[in-house]
């Protein structure tokens, strides 16, 4: 027989006994659409973290900071280090978590590292509120990680962070509250925002909106350029005295955008030797992907548990279909057709239902999520704007049939080589 | 389709096809041995009838399964088309069988589901042939017994009598040089059993393809060139049809009509 004719009549043969094919493949059905909803939230919850990381930092900028040597509680309080500064509170870690503050020196220290072409302190702005044409004044709290930044932009073009212009980018919560008619008009306007300084004096600077960024993972700050930033910090600092030395948490470290993963782990250890640690946004992220892999690895575990007994349901079904056929079995192979080609026609058969209970999962579980995809993302995950929950990636829709297939054609094995074996005179036989 | 029949008919008649010596078949071991076959020689030639003629339990049907290779002997030697049958295996064995052999059933064993001509074109498929080739030759032999007008019918919806034909036009259509009928009327009337015999008789006649008949039925083996009678898996008796009919008796002493 050819190939295409045992292809052909292992198709219609499966057709033979509708109801038994009908259950198997219901069956196979019920694990390709449970593995391809799992594999579709592990790739929409990985895109819509993939897509926060870019716009939460660029790829080139590393956060510096000084840790704290670990002293274990069993040890005592350690020795006092008069060279080491004072600790600062920091939002990386668990609450508490404190760092050794950065000076100038260590920053120009961190400036000095091999691959790392540029590095500012991060400084800390605290502004008092931001108004437009008097129409209230509200809280505001600007995001500390912005040097560097890709934001994610809801309308507008973002700033230049070499400009000297004031420029400010707020997210989109802003946009009601502050009474713009919609994100696009906001763009261009001029804001107000108020800063106390040391002395208790309220200093008002004006800035353009450039931009409205989406809501990201980490909080809802508005970003702004160099010129602004800077701006800022000064008026807070104005009436502090000359000499007062500045500590800051951390440093935000630029270095080569093209670098590789193994050229970064190098600045890395670099830094680590002078004293320092550099954590890149990818490495506070990866984390969140990290855990979100482990539970879809889990989930897919109990999809492929399905799998595997459906795979039995299969190897049922060919067993019965191969006790059926056994007059037309050892008639073909009186007519001499191989064992091999027999075997063929039985795999081929459950690799065919294989085949179906794949496609049909994966075309209810694509129709199903998109439905749930998107009424989620307008009701109950409005908040994470562009999470997108459930996300069909035609290789992993590929891989789901792969590996049904593969079970199907292992299932087969079994029921296959017994009808290959068959003597013609044993299935002959009649009396 | 005269012209072909004439050219099968120039087959050389005095070669022999099929031959056996000293074959034997039993099953099981010590108390429980059982000889189903002892010690058959046997010769038949290209173009040949010959019927097997025994009881239920004489061994005929294993002799014919030995003889179409569906079943191989515990010993003695067995050649068929001039090639040692123990020397055959694998792909060159089923080109042997697809190629050489067709196979008459009493149970019809067609695929009740599928169509006339499906069922017809399996050893053609089993062959590799192309799907418009296999077709044209499955319907030239479907005309041959006189079935073209249900090709497309379900082969459970066919009578006894056409679906024999359907099985003898599968049996045919590969252009086998040997047809082995296990019983081909064994299930059907004496009417529909008559037509059967004729058309077996004629392909063998017209187109020279060597026929081997397994039968308990007497009518029907006096039809053939030879008989072949088995007794207990032991050859008793032969008959040819050149020797008057009176004179040939079959092992119990009874004269055949």
């Amino acid at each position: 027989m050819r190939t295409t004719d045992i292809v052909t009549t292992a198709i219609g043969n499966s057709f033979r006994s509708r109801l038994r094919t009908t259950l198997t493949v219901l069956a196979i059905f019920i694990g390709a659409f449970t593995l391809t909803t799992t594999n579709a939230l592990g790739t929409g919850v990985n895109e819509y973290i993939d897509t926060q990381i870019t716009s939460i930092g660029a790829p080139d900028v590393m956060n510096v900071s000084k840790p704290t040597l670990a002293s274990d509680a069993g040890d005592g309080p350690a020795p006092y280090d008069p060279d080491a500064g004072s600790e600062i509170d920091t939002n990386a870690g668990p609450p508490g978590t404190t760092v050794l503050a950065l000076s100038d020196a260590d920053v120009d220290e961190i400036r000095a590292v091999e691959g790392i072409t540029d590095a500012q302190p991060l400084v800390s702005v605290r502004p008092d509120f931001v108004e437009w044409q008097d129409n209230g004044r509200f809280q505001l709290s600007i995001s500390p990680f912005s040097s560097g930044v890709t934001l994610d932009l809801a309308a507008g073009s973002g700033f230049d962070q070499a400009s000297t212009e004031f420029e400010i980018v707020l997210p989109t919560t802003y946009v009601d509250t502050l009474g713009f008619a919609s994100e696009t008009a906001a763009v261009g306007e001029s804001v107000r925002i108020g800063v106390t300084d040391a002395v208790g004096e309220q200093h008002l600077i004006d800035a353009t909106v450039v931009g409205i960024q989406n809501p990201t993972l980490v909080g809802t700050g508005a970003s702004t350029n160099t010129a602004l930033t800077t701006a800022l910090f000064d008026a807070q600092r104005t009436g502090l005295p000359e000499q007062t030395s500045t500590d800051y948490a951390s440093a935000t470290a630029r270095f080569d955008a093209d670098a590789s993963d193994e050229e970064i782990q190098a600045i890395k250890d670099r830094l680590v030797d002078a004293g320092f640690a550099g954590t890149t946004v990818a490495d506070q992220i990866g984390t969140f992907q990290s855990v979100v892999d482990g539970i879809i690895l889990v989930l897919n575990a109990f999809a492929v548990i399905a799998l595997i007994a459906a795979g039995f349901g299969i190897i049922n079904t060919l067993l019965m279909s191969v006790q059926e056929r056994t007059r037309e079995i050892g008639l073909m192979k009186a007519m001499g057709m191989s064992g091999a080609r027999i075997f063929a026609l039985f795999s081929t058969e459950a690799v065919f239902i294989g085949f179906l209970g794949s496609a049909i999962g994966a075309v209810v579980a694509i129709a199903v999520g998109s439905v749930v995809s998107s009424v989620l993302a307008e009701g109950f995950l409005s908040g994470l704007a562009g999470l997108q929950i459930l996300t069909f990636a035609p290789a992993s829709i590929a891989s789901v049939f792969a590996l049904v297939m593969g079970i199907a054609f292992l299932a087969s094995t079994l029921p296959a080589s017994r009808a290959a074996r068959q003597s013609p005179i044993d299935s002959l036989r009649y009396e | 389709m005269p012209g072909t029949a004439n050219t099968a008919k120039m087959r050389d008649m005095s070669s022999s096809v099929l031959t056996a010596r000293n074959l034997s078949k039993h099953y099981g071991t010590g108390d429980a041995r059982f000889d189903a076959l002892r010690g058959i020689d046997l010769d038949i030639r290209e173009g040949e009838s010959v019927a097997i003629v025994g009881k239920s339990g004489s061994g005929k049907s294993t002799l014919m399964h030995i003889l179409a290779l569906l079943d191989s002997p515990s010993s003695g030697e067995l050649e068929i088309v001039g090639q040692n049958a123990k020397a055959l295996k694998g792909r060159a064995l089923n080109t042997l069988r697809n190629a050489t052999f067709g196979f008459v059933f009493q149970q019809f064993f067609l695929n009740s589901h599928a169509t006339v001509l499906e069922n017809v074109i399996l050893p053609l498929k089993i062959a590799r042939l192309g799907s418009r080739e296999r077709k044209a030759k499955a319907l030239e032999t479907l005309a041959l017994v006189e079935l073209t007008e249900k090709a497309g019918s379900k082969a459970m919806d066919l009578s006894g009598g056409q679906k024999q034909r359907v099985v003898i036009a599968r049996a045919l259509v590969g252009d086998p040089r040997i047809i082995f009928a296990d019983e081909p009327t064994g299930n059907l009337d004496s009417a529909t059993g008559a037509i059967i015999e004729n058309l077996l008789f004629s392909l063998n006649r017209d187109r020279g393809i060597t026929l081997v008949i397994v039968t308990h039925d007497d009518d029907l083996a006096a039809r053939a060139d030879r008989r072949i009678y088995l007794r207990d898996g032991r050859l008793v008796g032969e008959s040819d049809l050149k020797s008057p009919p009176a004179q040939a008796t079959t092992p119990n002493g009874t004269t055949l009509a």
